[in-house]
């Protein structure tokens, strides 16, 4: 037994309104660069529907993730590693920018500056790739909110794997559909097959926390990881000619304080904290025969941090005391193991994702409501979970590689919580008979439900700090942020837009930390970073000054 | 005149391509890469892409065989010389068109598709220039040494010349014997190796072979940080017990 830390994520997806406030914040932090326009380290899709970019989950296509051959053994859907490199010239199953979508600016300047005339004047959709004007036909949210309808939500793949498996045909008319929101990063997998694809050996992942990242130095471009990640998580910068990810905003974590998409989560469904697994038997693991096992495989990786011969292991392994207290303080693995109710995301993609989700009771809910009935009783809706088995079906087909019994279990659990808390609030007798129905304790229950509901800040993010005798290699190895117009970048180099040393980020971040210390404002804009705000210093009070443009009175160029 | 074209330039072309080559992997990681474009555009790539790099790989091969093992060697083996040139000819042949198609056509894709036009840089565009140059002058030498006879075997003069390179006694008056097309395709090969290590070209040198041979999951510490640079002058780490341990 090797044991190592994760950091990790939890979201509860009965919580989310879709918003996309995360994925908003998160691209200001990180992509809000050249090269980068079309990409998102976050975003939030709806559910049924096509995903972002286009049908990524249809692996057939774009043959990402893992297979088990037939000596058991794990290999890369795309073949071994000299097929890899026989095609490394043009990368066969690549997205296109059109998967994604081309990114936009609209001509906004022609509002103000369109001479008069007799048409009222329009800002027109520019491309940002070839800066012509553009027909909008695309774009990573195109069927928010089930837009598009029943031909879009068809599309889906697996919807289409639900009603090819269903012996009745469903049909998915929009009055009997359902729908949720999925919000995505990258799964920093215990086994990921990015890292199994890179030619270069430029990405890694942290040995300290689990954190998947990049080496922009030793990236080539060769574009492969792009193929492996089965997420499509993996996003090729076409300016500087390298990949990227979701860093899970390191640097904050680094510190103790949670990403920027968790930290400006609405909802406050995103729960962060650490793992402690056997990284001895995550091979293992992945390549157990049945892909339903897969999910169980996973959760016996992860270990009870108040084990005490688990605690010794640790020890042993280097593991600061301070992470031990932290896995077993873990929200994530609370929900994870302890109460079950959060599964990963396809495990049968086999790379062990890290990042979980409480699938939503809120499809049955919302159905049972809309009839007239009442949907908080735990008869109706535990009636209703084995009566609707389009929801149940499809989740499983996301959550646990189409095992519907899983799925019933945690919705249940959901079920019965919201039927006992119910009765407490009403002021009746707390009925134990509820709990016990899904084989929890009646503390378990309030605990969960305490965690779930009314966690605050420092029990939904319980993050241990690098260690400060470290502080001096804070100073990142490899830095996505670090290039042409990025907040890192002092100049070009010699070699072309792309070339040059990058500015590590923890410079800019001590720039930015010394500047407001001295000054009154929150996060001001440093004046030579082109007006950016670095949205890793601001501490969520107040609006930074340069987040929104000036008014109208302040502008000259505006009579 | 000969002495500056075969016994100077050459070095100074050599010291270009070499020292660049250090100095870029030193100070400018992050600007080495493919500068892939399959993004914007894949049908076409997909097709000539493979065909040319597929086809300048034989071409490699072809030309260290040509260059570097002397005709007594492959006397050695038993390859007669007329065995040996249709070989040559006709496998030089057959990869030397399936590149300039590929080059061709990534070049025609590279203009047509706006935005990998748009990506295209000056230094693209120059070194297009040169490879062009080079592997149209590489095929034309070719067929001129099929159909004419006049022409002096590269056998008994440029070979000899371009092994003498590395012994640092250049042979010039060998290559100074060599037939104008010779000439010409050694000429712009060698501007293409000055031009090398400050072009997209660079990536030829990092062709991932290790892939082969590491294991798939790659673990790193932060603390590693000496794996893509040496500390800063002045920044050497101290050695703390948390280091150490």
């Amino acid at each position: 037994m090797k044991v190592m830390a994760q950091v990790a994520m939890v979201m509860n997806l009965d919580k989310c309104i879709g918003c996309h406030t995360c994925s908003v914040t998160c691209k200001q932090a990180w992509t809000n660069r050249s090269g980068v326009e079309y990409v998102w380290f976050n975003n939030v899709e709806t559910r049924p529907g096509q995903g972002y970019p286009r049908r990524y989950e249809d692996q057939e296509r774009w043959r990402g993730g893992w297979v088990r051959n037939r000596r058991g053994r794990l290999s890369l859907r795309t073949g071994g590693r000299a097929r890899r490199l026989f095609t490394i010239f043009a990368s066969p199953v690549q997205p296109e920018l059109s998967d994604y979508y081309e990114p936009w600016t609209y001509d906004y300047e022609n509002l103000t500056r369109a001479p008069l005339g007799d048409d009222f004047p329009v800002a027109r959709p520019k491309s940002l790739i070839t800066g012509k004007d553009m027909a909008i036909t695309w774009s990573a949210n195109w069927d928010d909110n089930l837009g598009g309808g029943p031909e879009s939500v068809l599309q889906d793949p697996m919807v289409e794997k639900v009603r090819r498996e269903s012996e009745d045909k469903i049909r998915f008319d929009l009055e009997r559909t359902f729908m949720f929101y999925l919000p995505r990063i990258c799964e920093h997998c215990l086994n990921p097959s990015c890292m199994a694809s890179c030619p270069s050996g430029a990405i890694y992942k942290r040995s300290e926390d689990g954190i998947v990242l990049v080496d922009q130095d030793r990236c080539r471009g060769w574009r492969q990881c792009i193929t492996g990640c089965p997420y499509k998580k993996m996003y090729f910068n076409h300016k500087s000619g390298k990949a990227e990810k979701c860093t899970f905003c390191y640097p904050r974590v680094e510190v103790g304080i949670p990403t920027v998409c968790a930290e400006t989560c609405v909802g406050r469904l995103r729960y962060i904290g650490v793992f402690l697994y056997d990284a001895d038997r995550v091979t293992e693991a992945a390549s157990v025969e049945d892909e339903q096992q897969l999910y169980q495989a996973q959760l016996d990786l992860m270990l009870d941090a108040d084990d005490p011969q688990v605690r010794a292991q640790a020890r042993a392994d280097g593991i600061p005391e301070d992470w031990i207290e932290g896995a077993s303080r873990s929200p994530v693995y609370a929900l994870a193991k302890r109460y079950k109710v959060a599964l990963p995301l396809h495990p049968e993609y086999r790379t062990m994702p890290m990042v979980w989700y409480v699938p939503p009771l809120s499809p049955i809910v919302d159905l049972l409501a809309d009839q007239g009935h009442d949907a908080e009783d735990e008869r109706t809706l535990f009636g209703a979970i084995e009566a609707l088995r389009i929801p149940v079906e499809y989740l499983a087909e996301l959550f646990t590689a189409g095992d519907t019994d899983v799925i019933t279990g945690v919705l249940r659990k959901l079920a019965a919580m919201r039927s006992y808390m119910r009765g407490i609030n009403l002021g009746k007798v707390p009925d134990g008979t509820i709990p016990a129905s899904v084989d929890m304790s009646e503390e378990d229950m309030y605990e969960m439900y305490r965690l779930m509901a009314i966690a605050k800040y420092d029990e939904r993010y319980v993050i241990p700090t690098a260690h400060a005798e470290q502080a001096h290699d804070l100073e990142e190895l490899g830095c996505s942020l670090d290039f042409e117009e990025g907040p890192g970048m002092y100049e070009s180099g010699a070699v072309g837009e792309a070339s040059g040393r990058p500015v590590p980020m923890a410079v800019e971040n001590f720039h930015a930390l010394r500047q407001r210390q001295g000054t009154d404002t929150v996060a001001a804009p440093d004046p030579s970073s082109s007006g950016q705000v670095n949205l890793l210093n601001w501490d969520g009070r107040g609006a930074p000054q340069g987040m929104f443009p000036p008014p109208a009175t302040d502008r000259e160029d505006v009579p | 005149m000969d002495v500056v074209l075969w016994g100077v330039i050459p070095y100074l072309v050599l010291a270009t391509f070499v020292g660049g080559l250090i100095w870029r992997y030193r100070y400018d990681q992050f600007g080495w890469t493919t500068r892939s474009s399959q993004l914007y555009e894949s049908a076409l790539l997909r097709i000539a892409s493979p065909l040319f790099h597929f086809g300048i790989l034989v071409v490699v091969i072809g030309h260290v065989i040509g260059l570097l093992v002397p005709e007594a060697w492959t006397d050695a083996i038993g390859v007669s010389e007329s065995e040996y040139h249709a070989m040559a000819l006709s496998l030089g042949t057959i990869a030397g068109l399936a590149t300039l198609v590929g080059v061709v056509m990534l070049i025609y894709r590279r203009r047509k598709t706006g935005p990998v036009f748009m990506a295209t840089t000056k230094n693209d565009k120059t070194m297009y220039v040169v490879l062009v140059a080079a592997i149209v002058a590489g095929l034309v030498t070719t067929v001129v040494s099929v159909f004419d006879t006049n022409v002096t075997d590269y056998r008994h003069t440029v070979s000899p010349w371009f092994r003498s390179l590395f012994v640092l006694q250049p042979d010039v008056d060998a290559m100074a014997a060599a037939s104008t097309s010779f000439h010409v395709h050694t000429l712009v090969g060698l501007a293409l190796f000055a031009i090398w290590p400050f072009t997209r070209l660079v990536h030829a040198f990092t062709a991932p072979v290790h892939y082969l041979f590491r294991p798939y999951i790659v673990y790193r510490s932060r603390d590693d940080v000496s794996a893509t640079r040496a500390p800063r002058p002045g920044w050497e780490p101290v050695g703390t017990p948390d280091r150490d341990r």
